[in-house]
């Protein structure tokens, strides 16, 4: 055990040492709450974006067992404090359960948020062919709330970082969208979009962006949604891989570094919810998930839904890293947008 | 030889301060106030000209540092180049109409 210690006191912090960073500006985050549960059902998608996090692509393969759904079922009928459960993968429309996990957890009362890349209804699965076009109807009958990716509201950075062809599809996507009322007023079906820069800078402010979105969109195409949330890219996985290829990784850790926000640091997603990973590990957010940095008790064991404990989890330290700059950096990032 | 510009080197535009403090404090607060936030101007409205003037100035470093900008105050690629064709235009404008003295001078010389 000793020895264990001694290694990890050993370890070298980097320059973009976050918990360093927080010491420094006397910032302690701990849990605040679990609102939600964000379930990652499966790394299988349509698409191969090149700034995925999550690594997605058609050829991927892992997906949550039927006893990891239902596992995630029951502790959300177990723990009202938990009111929302937020879907997303790869696309998650994929995965075979998918449809009874949103319509069982509706029934339990849940909100559900479904992350979904709107080109999967007009491409199918990419390895049965099977046809997803009954999406928006599906949406609409359970009244889930649909967030989707949108990097811009011209075809040029969208097909950029989604790939060729992905702006067309995704605009007749949301058009078969706002037919069932999503985005429209009144209808109480919420459809938000998602903006990441297609590259390594900052977003644009999202107040602004979105009224951009919804100008332009509204103009050229006749396409309503409600909100547009900003994701600042992290530096991980894929988007790490181009960094580090283009020789940009450096600059970009030091733009997040100068553009530290405590403000944004206090509104981190990770302290009102978890992430849950296809195989039922824990996490503490998506971005840990994909890292593979399991969230863990105050007793340093790795958390999993299997053995699931609401006061254990709300104790947790959450595991901080270098890419945790990300969504803290100026007006913040998380999966529902700028935090500040 | 070495280039006269590096692109690292713009990470030493503080260090104009190191031979006149004062002045250079000065320069940067104005500099951040102009540039910095929406007035009269948006943001992006702003970096949109200092775009046009990094290249009608032909400098480097301001092109590097405001495509960035441009992008992180939301406009597009199509709005950037135009800014640049304003740039364009004006440098040609500005060439052109310099020939009405040539043409007043060659009225002087011609008989």
């Amino acid at each position: 055990m000793s020895a264990v210690f001694s290694l990890k006191n050993l370890k070298t912090k980097s320059r973009y040492d976050f918990e360093s960073l927080l010491a420094r500006n006397g910032i302690d985050l701990p849990p605040l709450g679990v609102e939600t549960l964000q379930v990652n059902i499966t790394k299988l998608c349509n698409q191969a974006c090149r700034h995925c996090h999550v690594d997605a692509s058609p050829s991927r393969t892992e997906k949550m067992s039927p006893e990891g759904i239902a596992k995630c079922l029951e502790i959300l009928e177990r723990h009202p404090r938990i009111t929302k459960l937020d879907i997303t993968g790869g696309a998650p429309e994929l995965h075979p359960e998918f449809d009874r996990f949103v319509e069982r957890a509706v029934a339990l009362g849940k909100h559900v948020i479904v992350r979904h890349n709107l080109t999967v209804q007009l491409d199918g699965h990419p390895q049965t062919q099977e046809p997803k076009e009954y999406l928006p109807q599906f949406f609409a009958k359970n009244r889930v709330e649909v967030v989707s990716s949108l990097p811009y509201y011209q075809q040029f950075f969208t097909d950029s970082q989604r790939g060729a062809g992905v702006f067309a599809k995704s605009i007749e996507a949301m058009r078969r969208l706002n037919g069932e009322g999503y985005g429209v007023e009144g209808s109480g079906l919420v459809l938000n979009l998602v903006y990441n820069p297609v590259g390594p800078y900052l977003p644009a402010p999202q107040a602004s962006l979105e009224a951009d979105y919804k100008r332009e969109l509204k103009a050229k195409f006749g396409l309503v949604f409600n909100g547009l949330f900003t994701i600042t890219n992290m530096p991980i996985n894929r988007f790490k891989l181009h960094l580090d290829k283009s020789g940009q990784y450096g600059a970009y850790m030091e733009k997040l570094l100068a553009a530290f926000n405590p403000a944004a640091a206090a509104g981190v997603m990770c302290r009102n919810l978890i992430s849950v990973g296809y195989d039922g590990r824990v996490y503490d957010c998506d971005f840990n998930q994909m890292l593979e940095m399991d969230a863990v008790d105050r007793a340093g064991k790795a958390l999993s839904i299997f053995d699931f404990d609401f006061d254990r989890v709300l104790a947790r330290p959450i595991q901080f890293d270098d890419h945790c700059l990300g969504c803290t950096a100026g007006a913040g990032s998380s999966c529902g947008g700028a935090t500040a | 030889m070495s280039s006269y510009y590096e692109s690292e080197d713009l990470k030493k535009f503080g260090s104009i301060g190191e031979h006149g403090k004062k002045l250079a404090d000065d320069f940067f607060k104005y500099y951040g106030n102009v540039t910095g936030a929406d007035g009269a101007l948006t943001r992006r409205e702003k970096a949109l000209i200092a775009l046009a003037v990094s290249h009608s100035e032909k400098c480097p470093y301001c092109i590097d540092a405001y495509t960035t900008a441009c992008l992180e105050a939301g406009a597009n690629p199509e709005q950037m180049m135009e800014a640049v064709h304003v740039a364009a235009v004006m440098k040609a404008g500005i060439t052109l109409v310099h020939s009405v003295q040539m043409q007043n001078h060659l009225g002087k010389l011609v008989l």
